[in-house]
């Protein structure tokens, strides 16, 4: 029998590395936040600043004239809203066909898909430059929506996610009241497999938020970028990096991030994880 | 690859409907899975076959392309730059991963043992994953600052030298493993502990019964049950680490002058990719970075064969 003195020392020597894991988890974030209130100059003094100074509007005012913030925000949120919308879409509908569907040629498609998911994508980088270049696309945002807008992951785990979600005998009934392929999915596929979608939502907007290596060379146009490739611009301005401005943007660009985080941690931590342990 | 046999449940057709041909049948079914397929030709399929035609020639991307046969790869092969950044991309690998799964395997079971405000740990530990590498290497390129960054501050409050952290071979490696380690421990984590959750909690009943000590359990019966899992976080860290790109580009572009993916001084940062997208777009020599982009796919896949094997055999 464990005393009531034993199990509290085992609560606090489990809870003291898990709290100092918490503290450094947090920490970049706290950093960000007092940076962007000091002005360069005080960043670079020593020691180093641990609690709040008084510039941070001036970063901010001073940010919005180095860069446009709000352009190049926009300009992300058009890329991962439409993607979003498009890979939910489009990777729902070829899921949903392979997951409950017989046709000639399934098996070869569906292998076919498994191989692309596992191509590297520096491979494709030259020549989807070289295209895009042809086609007038580059400088602008399609080429960052069109390329991404299906996807063999997430097709696959939505596949994995309907087989089980949707039962077939839901299928028949619908079919033998008339419905067809269009309503079957509209009707019975989509409303069952709703937080699938949330979850594969929530992860391409995040992952298209975030993308940086393909913008940073598709968008040739200075003045018109993603807010990450505006921020490596802010980063990137040799010898005269204003540290808070640099600050104060990196931490508002996590703002958005971290409102869609907030909504859907529960989402995401759980379905990320099943779909690992399943394999 | 087992998925792929399984046949799934046959939707049969109504008995009164007259044979079709296949396509007509079928049409609704293909046209729904088509716009993945044609993204893929126009931007999967044509670019891996462009970029193997590109890498036996000569080409700036502007004029006309040359004939090059195999000297792209021969190059590649006595090019000491592409095996530094080899170097340097398993080196960074190797700091940030081995740490990595150590602490998330050690989060995992402190987590899994019933502990109070677990959720809010989940939540507080996968944080730095959702957040963009950009901004966050920026924040750890000012507290790896070597003036007035926090690191050193740490350090010469305990009496430690400072470190000339973004200017030195191994201070640039080591900075960039941190980055890594902090972004994905908690998503490892996470991974680990849903593994953990499939454990049959008997069985460590049983082992507390035969008199079993914690670390005894662990290493008979957590650690191997959790192989799966870990071949799993192991390949896609290998994956995803072997390709690192924003980390050193953003950390280390201010710090060298020929090119933004030089990787700091000496080169010492410059990641495969990073080597990559130098020779392509610094250099304009879009057949060699054909040859090198195949180069880096070879490194990746040879690699995670070998994670594969070294972590299977060893249960057995």
């Amino acid at each position: 029998m464990a005393s009531i003195k034993g199990s509290r020392r085992r609560g606090i020597a489990l809870h003291l590395p898990l709290v100092i894991g918490t503290l450094v988890s947090a920490f970049p974030f706290y950093w960000a936040v007092i940076m962007s209130t000091h002005s360069s100059s005080e960043i670079f003094s020593y020691p180093p600043k641990l609690l709040p100074g008084t510039h941070f509007l001036e970063n901010v005012r001073n940010l919005f004239d180095a860069v446009d913030f709000f352009g190049s925000m926009w300009n992300s949120l058009l890329v991962a809203v439409s993607v979003t919308f498009l890979v939910l879409l489009f990777d729902s509908l070829a899921a949903f066909v392979f997951a409950k569907f017989d046709f000639p040629g399934k098996g070869m498609l569906f292998g076919l898909l498994m191989v692309i998911f596992m191509v590297p994508a520096q491979l494709s980088v030259i020549p989807q430059f070289v295209l895009m270049a042809k086609i007038g696309w580059i400088g602008s945002m399609t080429a960052l929506i069109v390329p991404a807008a299906a996807n063999a992951f997430g097709i696959f785990w939505m596949r994995q996610y309907m087989k089980t979600a949707i039962h077939d005998e839901l299928l028949d009934a619908s079919r033998l009241d008339g419905a067809n392929f269009l309503r079957q999915y509209w009707h019975v596929a989509l409303p069952v497999v709703r937080p699938g979608l949330a979850f594969l939502g929530i992860f391409t907007f995040m992952g298209q938020w975030n993308d940086f290596a393909w913008p940073l060379i598709a968008l040739t146009n200075p003045g018109n970028v993603t807010l990450q490739v505006a921020l490596s611009q802010l980063n990137g301005t040799h010898g005269t990096t204003d540290y808070g401005i640099v600050m104060t943007g990196a931490l508002l660009a996590l703002v958005p991030l971290l409102i869609v985080f907030a909504v859907g941690a529960k989402q995401i931590i759980g379905d990320l994880a099943k779909g690992a342990v399943r394999g | 690859m087992a998925v792929l046999e399984q046949t799934p449940p046959a939707v049969a057709q109504p008995a009164t409907a007259r044979p079709r041909t296949g396509l007509r049948k079928y049409w609704h079914l293909y046209a729904a899975i088509s716009p993945f397929y044609l993204i893929f030709l126009g931007f999967g399929l044509f670019p891996v076959g462009f970029s193997l035609y590109l890498s036996f020639h000569r080409w700036d991307g502007l004029g006309s392309m040359e004939w090059a046969g195999l000297s792209q790869y021969q190059y590649l092969l006595s090019d000491s730059d592409f095996w530094n950044s080899i170097g340097n991309t398993i080196i960074i690998w190797a700091l940030a991963t081995f740490p990595m799964i150590f602490l998330a395997m050690i989060t995992a079971v402190m987590l899994n043992s019933a502990v109070r405000f677990k959720s809010l740990y989940r939540v507080a530990y996968f944080l730095p994953n959702v957040t963009s590498v950009v901004a966050i290497a920026i924040v750890f390129g000012s507290i790896f600052s070597t003036n007035a960054g926090m690191v050193n501050a740490v350090l010469q409050a305990v009496g430690i030298d400072q470190v000339a952290w973004l200017n030195t071979p191994w201070g640039i490696k080591v900075t960039i493993a941190a980055l890594m380690t902090w972004q994905w421990t908690g998503y490892n984590a996470i991974i680990f502990l849903a593994g953990l959750q499939t454990i049959p909690g008997d069985l460590y009943e049983a082992a507390r019964m035969d008199g079993a000590g914690p670390v005894q359990t662990f290493f008979r019966i957590t650690l191997p049950l959790l192989r799966p899992t870990l071949l799993f976080v192991l390949v896609v860290s290998t994956v995803t680490g072997l390709q690192s790109f924003s980390e050193p580009q953003v950390l280390l572009q201010t710090s060298s002058n020929d090119s933004t993916f030089a990787g700091g001084p000496g080169h010492s940062g410059q990641t495969m990719v990073l080597y990559f997208f130098q020779q392509t777009f610094d250099n304009n020599d879009f057949g060699y970075g054909a040859a090198v982009a195949w180069g880096i796919f070879l490194v990746v896949v040879l690699f995670s064969i070998i994670n594969w094997r070294l972590v299977q055999r060893r249960g057995d």
